[in-house]
């Protein structure tokens, strides 16, 4: 049992990998527990988000306005501070080095998942050691991040303190707006809810991402020197991965 | 013995301010009310220990201590009946404007006069009475409950003989008034010295305002939480606090914002707007955040509008709709009239008069709300109006891009109404008269009403007339129902709510970006549609696999 809690990724003796060495995958504890704290309850409140400002929107009426409105701007506010702790987590353990976007392999990881999954291909990609995210997923959490999140999040505050600026004489039109924006943004999430629950039943058995998410742990390509690393520093031998053996 | 002698007044002395404290507690706890707030009993006073044959006589005998009563009430709105507005600078008050009730007091006065401050205003052109004792004290000051005014004497007062067939402004019969026992009765006016005129205007219970009516004399906490005895139990005075007889609270110049009310201890407070008491951040629930979003609203939206969700409370109607173009019908020649409408007390209304034409009435009414900066503007006797449209006897201004508008409720009385139709004006109109031979109500001829009345009050009419759909716009303000009952979120923010036709700003929860949801709905749709797609051909090629 390694976790990777423990590896100190810039440690001198860490080793490096190169392009020709053969890798094996090891069944490793990856995502550490406060990562899956905060997907899991960020995929609470986000849905609530949603629930609530679909509601408020007009598009619903299974809650009372008032309800809606305590609901939408507290879970807000939790999300916010979540977001707070997380960003201090990414620098704190280099975490946000994950969501670095990388070309390599991008069109073969877009190419299995719309045509070579169908047909029993293998991934085009595997897990490693300090590369937890496939290409794809890394530039679409930066996207998510950039547009959907950015906007999501500048229009909402400003809306929530809508009182701060409305004597200004363009706040009737700019208010109308961020409105606009609050709205798109949230459609747009909504699409990626949609797709990224869908992307969670692609592993194999179709739980497996699901479950890699709340046990933390996953399959991962390492080399001998990574495995000779990892075990020397935990003192025994590192499970084998059950799904190539 | 001068030690015994110590003792004695050491022992007395003790008892007095025993004695003291004992009556200062004891004045604390049970005597305090029997205590008069005033510092003077009235019926103690000679000079008003006689018998008086008129009321003017018995100014007379006030003014004899209050020497500077009647000045300063012959320079406040309720004695001039003129209000020079100080924004629009309009000429206003009820010697001026025309409104969709009874029309016009000029020509009319006797009846419209019955409920002015003072004795004997028998000619608008003329102005009120000159002579101090012209000002009626008691209809304000009387305690009896018995001082009224006889409806169409001009102001004056039931003394002597009193004719069978009199009535009160309040539509009692008229008993004589023992005026001397009414003026060793006065003090500061209660609601039910205020309501006699201000609950019957426009010539009955809750006729005009729709949130002032006889109601108020007793209401329970569901009609208004404010004067009723089971809530605060307050005066019209508690709110409309005076100075020099000059009373806080206009609806021609509201404080639409509320926010002049706002002030520390001991500094002016002779404003009667909501927040003067409440402030502009009162909203402690349901919870922190919603009370945090609730005191944001308040910079927008008016207390009154959702604290008050309905008006015309307590079984007591208000009209909502004169006709005056059907007036004139008659039956074998006579007047008659129909009781079309049952009130909530079981008084059947009016519904046809010969005198009046059609009313409907409305009882818990929803108001009208609109965008509201307080600078009322009236549609005046000489001002053009186009008879194409709705005339707004009197309007509202206010936008939601006017930093001193909100929303406020009102009652929007419909009328109909006379006009001149080659000049195009709203025209006078001459109802009252009994003897005369051109009052509407005694000789049903519109030609000759019309032509008396603008004669009356020395304005040019072109001798032609028609009637012209109008609204008239009464901001609603009293009657504040409990905290329980103010307007939920969703009473606004919702489709169709109660703001519909409040326009001009997003509303959330009202308003939609509609193109952007229907492409919003069709993305997800289409996103949902794929990955089942996609994942059902996982599904099926991954069993064909299994089977190979």
């Amino acid at each position: 049992m390694t976790d990777i809690r423990n590896l100190d990724l810039d440690r001198p003796d860490a080793p490096v990998r190169k392009p020709k060495d053969k890798t094996r995958s090891y069944r490793i504890a990856i995502y550490k527990g406060y990562e899956r704290f905060w997907h899991w309850s960020q995929a609470f409140l986000i849905l609530s988000l949603l629930f609530t400002g679909f509601g408020l929107h007009g598009l619903h009426n299974l809650l009372p306005f008032g309800m809606a409105v305590t609901l939408h701007t507290g879970a807000a506010i939790v999300l916010m501070t979540l977001w707070v702790f997380t960003i201090f987590w990414w620098f704190t353990t280099g975490e946000w080095k994950q969501f670095f976007p990388k070309n390599e392999n991008l069109w073969n990881i877009i190419k299995y998942y719309a045509w070579g999954i169908l047909q029993g291909a293998s991934k085009p990609y595997h897990k490693r050691l300090h590369s937890k995210q496939n290409p794809l997923q890394a530039i679409t959490y930066v996207a998510l991040t950039f547009f959907i999140g950015s906007t999501l999040w500048a229009s909402g505050i400003a809306y929530l303190f809508y009182n701060m600026w409305e004597h200004y004489g363009w706040a009737n039109q700019v208010f109308t707006v961020i409105v606009f924006l609050h709205t798109a943004a949230a459609w747009g999430m909504a699409i990626f809810v949609v797709i990224h629950v869908y992307m969670a039943t692609t592993g194999e058995p179709w739980y497996h991402y699901i479950q890699s998410m709340i046990t933390g742990r996953d399959d991962v390509e390492l080399t001998d020197a990574e495995v000779a690393f990892l075990e020397e520093r935990q003192g025994e031998p590192l499970d084998t991965s059950p799904a190539k053996h | 013995m001068t030690r015994t002698l110590t003792f004695k007044v050491v022992v007395a002395a003790m008892a007095v301010l025993f004695n003291l404290v004992g009556t200062a507690f004891s004045q604390d706890a049970s005597s305090a009310n029997e205590l008069r707030k005033s510092t003077a009993d009235h019926s103690m006073f000679k000079v008003l220990q006689q018998e008086f044959s008129s009321g003017p006589q018995v100014t007379k005998a006030c003014l004899t201590c209050h020497t500077e009563a009647s000045k300063q009430v012959m320079n406040s709105i309720h004695w001039k009946w003129r209000f020079d507005h100080p924004v629009t600078g309009q000429k206003l008050g009820k010697s001026e404007v025309i409104n969709s009730f009874c029309g016009n007091v000029a020509s009319n006065e006797p009846r419209c006069t019955s409920c002015h401050a003072g004795y004997g205003w028998t000619d608008m052109k003329m102005g009120p009475p000159k002579s101090q004792t012209a000002v009626d004290c008691l209809i304000c000051h009387d305690q009896t409950g018995k001082y009224t005014k006889i409806s169409t004497a001009a102001g004056h007062v039931a003394v002597g003989e009193v004719p069978s067939k009199a009535k009160t402004i309040t539509g009692a019969k008229a008993k004589p008034i023992d005026l001397s026992k009414s003026a060793m009765s006065v003090g500061m006016p209660k609601r039910e010295n205020c309501g006699q005129c201000h609950f019957y205007g426009g010539g009955g219970d809750n006729v005009k305002h729709g949130d002032l009516s006889s109601a108020l004399y007793d209401p329970s906490v569901h009609v208004d939480v404010h004067m009723s005895k089971d809530g605060a139990n307050m005066q019209c005075s508690n709110c409309h606090v005076s100075k020099n007889h000059n009373w806080a609270g206009s609806r021609y110049h509201v404080d639409a914002k509320g926010d002049s009310g706002i002030r520390k201890p001991g500094a002016r407070r002779d404003v009667a707007t909501c927040e003067s008491c409440h402030g502009n951040t009162p909203h402690k629930g349901p919870n922190p955040l919603l009370a945090i979003k609730i005191n944001d609203h308040t910079d927008r939206v008016a207390c009154q509008t959702c604290h008050i969700p309905g008006f015309a409370k307590g079984g007591i109607a208000t009209k909502t709709k004169w006709d005056w173009s059907t007036a004139g019908k008659l039956k074998d020649g006579k007047p008659y009239a129909e009781e079309g409408y049952t009130q909530g007390n079981g008084k059947h209304m009016h519904t046809y008069m010969s005198k009046k034409g059609n009313f409907e009435w409305g009882e818990d009414v929803i108001p009208f709300y609109a965008w509201f900066n307080g600078q009322v503007e009236y549609t005046k006797q000489d001002d053009t109006i186009d008879p194409s449209k709705v005339v707004e006897v009197n309007k509202i201004p206010g936008s939601p891009t006017d930093p001193r508008a909100r929303i406020w409720p009102f009652k929007r009385m419909e009328g109909r109404q006379a006009y001149d139709k080659k000049l195009n004006h709203l025209v006078m109109t001459n109802v009252f008269g009994p003897q005369s031979d051109t009052a509407f109500w005694t000789n049903f001829d519109w030609a000759k009403a019309i032509n008396a009345g603008m004669k009356k009050a020395g304005r040019s009419y072109s001798g032609e007339f028609g009637f012209v759909d109008t609204y008239m716009y009464w901001p609603i303000t009293h009657m504040v129902a409990p905290a329980k009952e103010a307007l939920k979120c969703d009473s606004c923010h919702s489709d169709g709510g109660r703001l519909a036709s409040v326009t001009g700003f997003y509303l959330p929860g009202r308003d939609k970006f509609k193109w952007l949801d229907i492409l919003g709905i069709l993305a997800v749709a289409v996103a949902f549609i794929g990955v089942t797609g996609h994942g059902l051909v996982r599904i099926i090629t991954k069993g064909r696999r299994t089977a190979q």
